[in-house]
């Protein structure tokens, strides 16, 4: 459906170097990165507001690579959802087909159904600059859809809301992709956002394209380093590795870890903070790992407690508050750390 | 107790800042106000009189007329760099800027020798043109200088009115299917015409007043600024001061009028 083939762009002070990527027709696709990653440059790439240096863009089947944005039918909402300021929300959403000289009759029609669609009928001849962020939200996902896009594009679209309203309006926009079967392209900084919406996830950082995968394996089996620590696994371990009875035991010097992997020789690997578990008694069991250790910091994570424990090694996990208080945990506790070979992700 | 210190401070230099603003209102209210006030109370009959003469109604209108072509011109030509200077950055930009701005500092009288040099009949672009067109004693004249005076008050405005549209809203608008020039004039220019309208109203307001630099090119057909100033040569205050009151409340209708229509 979107073929992006060895993309290079230098703008400002953003750049993009050979990003190769592949979005199927229907699929939710999350571009994460941090900030200045060129996550917006690529997104506006796509939509035809910059030429490529060098590469291709291919979007069913046509190369658009120079076609002008009006020629490439993609919907494209931004951060602050850029509402004409001088057109009413009716006028707003009408915009697209208005230019595309299509009868009036059938405006009425299609800005009427996709208004009640998006649940903003009520609004209808509200100035935008009235309109709360998730309404406005609303309104500029009805001003892309209305024209039947092939594509559309998010630039960080949930970041100016308030927590409440990012909740509601992650599952909305899910649901609506889903229902619609819109090709969507989702760029955001924010792992949770990622996690939550992406049937596939593109890992972005310093305008390469890291990791592409589905949200359990960029989350759980990061490519490398870089990514572990920014998809949140602070566990991150260098050791030496040698399999023994088709496990690999792993010697990190001050301690020993099991892990499923057919690595050998020097290796780092990472665990998931939330994979490990906390005991006040240690039992040991096949295939798992069990260290003995002492809380050195607490530091509470609204509705979860991030635990640092000393183990030999450092261990961040994160469990839930009622555990937390049903353990009697406390810094300085002594505490047993366990998590299973197969959490175990050998880099 | 804190609190109603620091109020009293900020009502102190509200109260010192209400002095200055009155005193600055006043100098303009008083310099405007007199000739007008005194040509309505003390001599109303010369003034109707000067409302019916010919001459005078011929050369107001002209003033008005000469200055709308010159703010028409302004906006066609002038609207385009103002979109340019608001949009990119490119080397020399600084340079634009400055020349543009040129015209509010070079005094009219050396702008009127210089338009002069260049339009007269064997000028730079006046001979070239001559078959064609005539400046010297004749509207194109006036209307040259006019613009010229008047370049950066259209420019400045619609510049500031351009760099008010955030580009993501053109961005938009292209994704939605509009050519660049839909964007333009179905999203910036009715976004920044608040600016548009500002610049028009100031560049033609600037023309209407333009003596010096009209003269020399052009002292005839006489602009209101040229005849006020022959009467007043001619026949001192009493002659020339209705048909500067005259022009002035024109001019005030014409300007609140803009005003209502920009809110």
């Amino acid at each position: 459906m979107i073929r992006i083939k060895g993309l290079y762009k230098d703008w400002k002070e953003f750049s993009l170097k050979n990003i190769d990527l592949e979005i199927k027709e229907g699929e939710y696709f999350v571009i994460l990165g941090p900030t200045g990653a060129g996550k917006t440059l690529a997104l506006e790439m796509i939509a035809g507001f910059h030429s490529p240096d060098k590469g291709e863009i291919w979007i069913g089947g046509q190369n658009l690579t120079d076609a002008p944005p009006e020629d490439r039918n993609i919907g494209f909402i931004y951060q602050d959802y850029s509402l004409f300021p001088h057109l009413d929300v009716k006028e707003n959403v009408e915009f697209g087909l208005k230019l595309k000289k299509v009868s009036k009759d059938k405006i009425e029609e299609k800005t009427r159904d996709i208004m009640e669609l998006l649940g903003i009928s009520h609004l209808s001849h509200r100035q935008p600059s009235t309109l709360s962020g998730g309404e406005q939200q609303k309104v500029a996902i009805a001003r892309a859809m209305v024209v039947n896009p092939r594509v559309l594009l998010l630039d960080e679209p949930l970041s100016a809301l308030d927590s409440k309203t990012q909740d509601r309006l992650r599952d909305e926009l899910k649901q609506l992709s889903e229902k619609q079967g819109l090709t969507m392209i989702h760029v955001t900084h924010d792992r949770v956002e990622a996690m939550a919406l992406g049937d596939r996830i593109g890992v972005l950082m310093d305008g390469k394209l890291r990791q592409v995968g589905t949200p359990q394996q960029i989350f759980h089996r990061p490519l490398n380093e870089e990514i572990a620590s920014f998809v949140g696994i602070d566990n991150i371990y260098e050791g030496e590795s040698r399999i023994e009875n088709g496990i690999a035991r792993i010697n990190l010097g001050e301690l020993e870890i099991e892990a499923i992997t057919g690595k050998e020789g020097k290796v780092k690997l990472c665990v998931r903070p939330e994979e490990i578990t906390i005991l006040r008694k240690g039992s040991r069991s096949s295939a798992r790992n069990l260290f003995e250790g002492r809380v050195v910091r607490v530091s509470e994570r609204y509705p979860l407690m991030k635990l640092t424990i000393d183990a030999g090694k450092e261990f961040q996990a994160v469990i839930t508050k009622k555990s937390f208080l049903e353990l009697n945990l406390k810094e300085g506790s002594r505490v047993y750390v366990s998590f299973k070979a197969s959490s175990v992700h050998v880099l | 107790m804190k609190k109603t210190t620091r109020g009293g401070k900020h009502g102190k230099m509200l109260v010192l800042f209400g002095i200055a603003s009155f005193l600055i209102v006043s100098f303009v209210v008083i310099i405007l106000g007199e000739p007008v006030f005194t040509q309505l109370v003390f001599d109303l009959e010369g003034f109707i009189e000067t409302c019916k003469d010919p001459e005078v109604l011929n050369c107001i209108g002209l003033t008005i007329g000469t200055s709308f072509m010159a703010t028409g011109i302004a906006f066609l030509v002038g609207t385009p760099l103002a979109y340019i200077l608001a949009r990119k950055k490119f080397f020399g930009k600084r340079v634009i800027e400055s020349i543009i701005d040129l015209p509010i500092m070079v005094p009219h009288m050396i702008a009127g020798i210089a338009i002069f040099s260049v339009f007269y009949r064997y000028g730079l672009i006046g001979k070239p043109l001559s078959p064609i067109v005539k400046f010297f004693d004749a509207i194109p004249g006036i209307v040259v200088a006019m613009l010229f005076v008047s370049v950066p008050f259209f420019i400045n405005p619609v510049r500031e009115g351009f760099q008010s549209v955030d580009p993501r809203l053109e961005k938009v608008a292209r994704s939605l299917g509009a050519t660049e020039w839909k964007a333009f004039y179905k999203i910036t220019f009715p976004i920044a015409y608040k600016h548009i309208l500002a610049g028009i109203g100031m560049s033609w307001g600037r023309g209407i007043s333009e003596f010096a630099a009209v003269i020399i090119l052009a002292y005839y057909p006489m602009v209101a600024s040229t005849l006020i100033y022959e009467r007043f040569l001619i026949g001192g205050l009493e002659y020339s001061r209705p048909v500067a009151v005259l022009l002035m409340l024109i001019c005030l209708g014409i300007f609140i009028s803009f005003r209502s229509v920009r809110k």
